[in-house]
């Protein structure tokens, strides 16, 4: 079964990629499939329908107690060979449709086999979630087929709808079936929960779940106003999807559950009752429409209402009757849709009313309008009316509360059928059409569309004359869902009775019907005022839009600060709250701890609440700095060496860069905020900061346990090789975190980098070409003299600091310093340069490229992470080595030392890339300011895009 | 952690968050930085203080809590990334603006005063609709049954 399920895959998948490739044998290779699975059931449907299943199972995820079971059962064997047989007669079909060759054909005919393969799988599933699986699959090959035509609106809406409709109550139909699942203690294996029923409020509500996920799929009032819109896909979808099996899909499953929940409270009043409207309410609908696709469509709701009622009433009668029903259904409304499929194709219309009367060629179309249409009204001697007269038989014996009620509606929404079968009749048989309006018979149809009708229409009457070859099959679907021993006797002629009074009833009020179609139609009208579930859907729809557009309006606004102060204030009030509410206060800490913090908290506060009030940026700038070396001070009393020297050297740097991007913007920043934003700011401001306080007072007085890393502090020197905790916790400890930090910092700064370069005006050619004169000689200005005092002092220095920020690398393993400080320490010596010689000093410190710089810097650290793997160790696992050199003594080195390496080369590419974003010569900026006065006033628009710069030559 | 650690963080945080919530580029940059420093302050303030943590490193007293130190530090370099970041934005923003003002979005204005046009729910006639046949529009009651149904099929959404 598995292997039939891949062949499926396979071909369908196969035929939609190279589908235009192979249109010869594409019509043959597609039929293969579903034939070789009727062969396949050919042989093996002995067992099931004698009541001994065939099972698979493949594990797949057996810690959720879900595996790929497969089970052949007298009732799947009744579905697999309908989505089968009806899968080779579809697929002749189909290419006697289309034209040959055409560029959907591949495309088509490889999503009918993909869809034949998930119906297939649907019904053979034997565990609820695959089942479901197959289910979505099913509904979503279906939205590929009914948008096919996919340039067409109508298509594509048509094919949303029925997705969006479907999908829905694949949601609902998995809920259920999880809740089933929980209730039956845990298994998902549909034999085992049908073979123990669950009770309690969890499985009703599953029940009613799962059956709703049906009525959506087998188009049950309220959802059935997809169906009849996916009437717009090709005709051989209609008649295989929406008429023969997908829409059977919701049936199969409410036939697998009715015989063991039946007894449910609210299962046969729901089930039962939505059939039935849906008989009613399609019928009704059917005698309206003059499209006759349309008609069968409403046709086929009002069956499927049928199906639902006989299979929901879950008794050991009425699911073999249902069984028939399928069975008949499938052949006489496959072979109906497959005659207007015929008449669009020739005609190009399938309005009753421009059909003309069949001509020359039509004969056999003829007949198996007359011979389908027939079965569907249930006149005698075909299958429609054995099965039909079985189903009051059924209902008539039936051991159930109102099976009176039931009956006669079932005979009410019979008489409609037959009304509508005989419209169909009048219609497709060109009666229908106002004889002036009306033009040449079409040309007669080719092979390909009328074998298969013929096929069908054959079937419905050898098993019309001769029931009893159908005895195997229906009485499968008996033992299979009630257990029944014996096998149901299905013969032409049931003798007199109440079923044959019925029937002669409804055939004779169903021709009275149609007789009377003119004041009929008077009062069908009326229904008009009914909204019919297509607008209710829209309604539905447009209120859905029109709420979200509210929601939206309200939750995003677009703006940042309103973003920001929401997230802010949610973060700061919510922890507080909670705290507050508990019991979680400690009582005070000490005032003030060591003393050297008064001065430094003091300035840090000073400086920090001065950056926020200036208003020229500059100044902001600098007192963030300021701010930041008092930082730099309060690490120092607290013991944090590293975390001083770092402080220190970032603020540097970080001042640094933003005088290089301050320098472009306006001094004063505009205030443009009215009273009562700034009020709003500071109350959500003043929040924040009292959140803050409350909660670093409770958390500090909640420390109980001891430090973790007191651990670290002991296994620094044994495990990690050295005596700097703070750096053997970065660089070993916690390494791989280290790792993750410096891979974002390397993002960020080709972000920066790309960001910044993005931006820039092409240049002028020639103006900059850095072969030639230096750009300030080519823009004209002055040439600023290089003070060679400055030029060698600042060598002299940087040499000096290089050396003491490798220094610094190699010491960190056991003294303050490390990578990160070394790299930074290395950075500031690189804006030295730049201070005295601007970018093109920095350019020429290394060969490498600043990008080259940054990802060898990466891939160092990332190679000490991973080598020790392939050595068979865990990631970042040091290794040691001490030797005795010559001059140095001896030296320790561990691996940990190239990973810090690898840390301090990327700082060192960061900083570099830095500059090379935000480092350019002002005057060539300058330079570029006059260039974009120039495009601004007279370019054309286009102008104004950012282009990417060359990256200068070196 | 002593009151005045506390008072010092809430304060950085307080002004911090006024800034963020600015509008013009630099500001918030100021506010991130400030807000930053605050959680170090946090972070640090949470440890033992104490020498430098480096074991046989001389010095009288209990070792400084290094694992609060390990993490500050890098808070401190990713925040230079960041700071680095944001300032190609208001430099991206200065050259396409001349400003580095944060706009709201243009978009969500839209959308929160008109919402979507009714229009963009319905698909839009088709004129390659097989169904659309004119001859549909006569008035008579029969023709209405079809013509409707195939609007329930064809006035599905179309997202914009």
């Amino acid at each position: 079964m598995t292997a039939l399920l891949a062949a499926h895959l396979v071909v369908g998948l196969g035929l939609v990629a190279w589908g235009r490739q192979a249109t010869r044998v594409a019509v043959p290779l597609a039929a293969a499939v579903p034939a070789a699975t009727v062969a396949w059931l050919a042989v093996r449907a002995g067992d099931p329908l004698a009541g001994r299943p065939v099972t698979e199972e493949v594990a797949w995820v057996p810690r959720l107690g879900v595996d790929m079971a497969l089970r052949l059962d007298g009732f799947a064997v009744l579905f697999a060979g309908l989505v089968s047989g009806m899968g080779v007669l579809v697929v002749a079909y189909a290419g006697g449709y289309l034209a040959r060759g055409g560029a959907g054909q591949g495309r088509l005919l490889g999503l009918l086999v993909l869809f034949a393969g998930s119906m297939l799988g649907l019904v053979l599933a034997d565990d609820l979630v695959v089942l479901f699986g197959f289910w979505e699959l099913t509904s979503v090959t279906s939205f590929l087929l009914i948008g096919i035509e996919h340039q067409s609106v109508t298509a594509r809406a048509a094919a949303l709808q029925a997705l969006l409709v479907t999908t829905a109550g694949g949601l609902a139909l998995l809920a259920g079936v999880v809740l089933l699942g929980q209730a039956a203690g845990g298994t998902f294996r549909l034999s085992e929960v049908l073979a123990d029923p669950p009770g309690g409020t969890a499985t009703t509500v599953g029940l009613v779940l799962v059956a709703v996920g049906a009525f959506t799929k087998s188009a049950q009032v309220p959802f059935h106003a997809w169906l009849p819109g996916a009437m717009v896909a090709p005709t051989p979808v209609s008649a295989y999807l929406h008429s023969a099996t997908m829409v059977k899909a919701g049936v199969y499953v409410i036939g697998r559950f009715a015989p063991a929940f039946a007894t449910v409270w609210i299962w046969r009043p729901l089930v039962v009752g939505v059939g039935l409207a849906t008989m009613v309410v399609g019928g009704l609908r059917a005698l309206r429409q003059t499209d006759l696709k349309l008609l069968l469509a409403f046709g086929t709701i009002s069956q499927l209402g049928f199906m639902v009622v006989l299979f929901g009433l879950g008794t050991a009668d009425t699911v073999v009757d249902a069984g028939e029903l399928v069975l008949a259904h499938a052949l006489f409304k496959a072979a109906l849709f497959m005659v207007v499929g015929a008449l669009d194709h020739q005609l190009g219309t399938r309005d009753l009313r421009h059909v003309p009367r069949p001509g020359r060629g039509w004969a056999p179309l003829t007949v198996v309008t007359v011979v389908s249409s027939a079965s569907m009204a249930g006149v005698p001697l075909l299958f429609g009316f054995v099965a039909k007269e079985d189903a009051f038989a059924g209902l008539e014996a039936g051991r159930f509360a109102e099976a009176g009620a039931v009956l006669a509606a079932v005979v009410v929404a019979s008489v409609l059928t037959a009304a509508y079968s005989l419209r169909f009749a009048w219609g497709a048989l060109g009666y229908g059409a106002d004889r002036s309006s009306v033009g040449e018979a079409p040309p007669p149809p080719g092979p390909g569309l009328v074998v298969p009708a013929v096929s069908l229409a054959t079937l419905t009457v050898v098993l019309g004359v001769a029931p009893a070859l159908a005895e195997d099959v229906v009485g499968g679907v008996g033992r299979a869902l009630s257990g029944a021993v014996a096998p149901p006797h299905l013969a032409p002629w049931h003798g007199l009775g109440l079923p044959l009074v019925l029937s002669a009833v409804v055939l004779a009020a169903g021709v009275g019907l149609f007789l009377a179609r003119s004041p009929v139609d008077r009062v069908l009208a009326l229904g008009h005022r009914v909204p019919s579930g297509g607008e209710v859907y829209l309604l539905a729809l447009r209120r859905l839009n029109v709420l979200a557009d509210r929601v939206t309006a309200v939750a995003q606004s677009g703006s940042l600060p309103v973003y920001t102060g929401v997230i802010l204030t949610t973060a700061a009030v919510l922890p507080t709250a909670a705290f507050l509410l508990g019991d979680g206060w400690q009582g005070w800490p000490a005032v003030v701890g060591p003393a050297g913090q008064v001065v430094v908290c003091v300035a840090v506060l000073v400086f920090g609440a001065a950056a926020g009030a200036v208003h020229r940026r500059f100044s902001a700038a600098l007192l963030l700095g300021a701010a930041g070396y008092a930082m730099a001070g309060l690490f120092v009393v607290r013991g944090g060496a590293d975390l001083a020297l770092t402080q220190v050297a970032i603020e540097t740097l970080t001042t640094v860069v933003f005088v290089l991007v301050l320098r472009r913007l306006p001094d004063r920043f505009e205030s443009r905020s009215s009273p009562g934003g700034r009020a709003v700011r500071l109350a959500v401001a003043a929040t924040v900061g009292t959140a803050v306080f409350v909660l670093a007072l409770a958390a500090g007085g909640q420390r109980a346990g001891t430090p973790v890393s007191a651990d670290m502090v002991a296994r620094a020197v044994p495990d990690g090789g050295g005596r700097n905790v703070v750096n053997v916790i970065l660089v070993d400890f916690r390494g791989i975190d280290t790792m993750g930090e410096v891979t974002v910092l390397a993002a960020a700064a080709i972000g920066s980098v790309a960001l910044a370069r993005a931006g820039r005006r092409p240049r002028r050619t020639g103006s900059d070409d850095p072969t030639g004169p230096s750009p300030a000689e080519a823009a004209g200005g002055p040439r600023l003299r290089r003070l060679v005092v400055v030029d060698v002092a600042v060598r002299v220095v940087f040499s000096a600091v290089v050396v003491g920020s490798i220094y610094l690398l190699f010491a960190g393993h056991n003294q303050p310093g490390g990578g990160f400080v070394g790299g930074i320490v290395a950075g500031a010596a690189v804006a030295l340069l730049y201070v005295a010689g601007g970018i093109d000093d920095v350019r020429r410190v290394s060969r490498a490229r600043p990008w080259t710089v940054l990802g060898g810097g990466l891939l160092l650290s990332a190679l000490t992470v991973v080598v020790p793997l392939a050595l068979g160790g865990a990631p970042l696992e040091a290794a040691r080595w001490e030797a005795d050199l010559w001059l140095l003594g001896h030296v320790k080195a561990t691996s940990a030392l190239a990973f810090d390496a690898g840390v301090y080369l990327l700082v060192v590419g960061l900083v570099l890339m830095v500059f090379e974003s935000f480092g350019d010569d002002p005057r060539r900026l300058a330079h570029a300011d006059a260039d974009r006065a120039v495009h601004d006033s007279t370019a054309a628009p286009s102008a104004h895009l950012p282009e990417v710069e060359e990256v200068p030559g070196r | 952690m002593s009151v005045l650690l506390a008072a010092t963080a809430a304060g950085l945080f307080a002004v911090g968050t006024y800034l963020v919530l600015q509008r013009k580029l630099s500001r918030i940059i100021i506010g991130l930085g400030l807000l930053g420093h605050g959680a170090n302050v946090l972070m640090v303030g949470a440890g033992r203080a104490g020498r430098a943590a480096i074991v046989d490193g001389g010095g009288e007293g209990a070792l400084a809590d290094p694992l609060p130190q390990a993490l500050a530090l890098t808070a401190i370099v990713i925040s230079f990334g960041t700071t680095a970041l944001l300032l190609a934005l208001a430099y991206r923003s200065w050259l396409l603006t001349d400003d580095d003002e944060v706009q709201d979005d243009v978009e969500d204005e839209l959308v929160a005063r008109r919402g979507l046009p009714d229009e963009d729910l319905r698909g839009g006639p088709d004129p390659s609709d097989p169904d659309d046949d004119p001859d549909d529009d006569t008035g008579d009651d029969t023709g209405r049954g079809s013509h409707r149904a195939t609007d329930a099929g064809g006035t599905a959404g179309e997202g914009r």
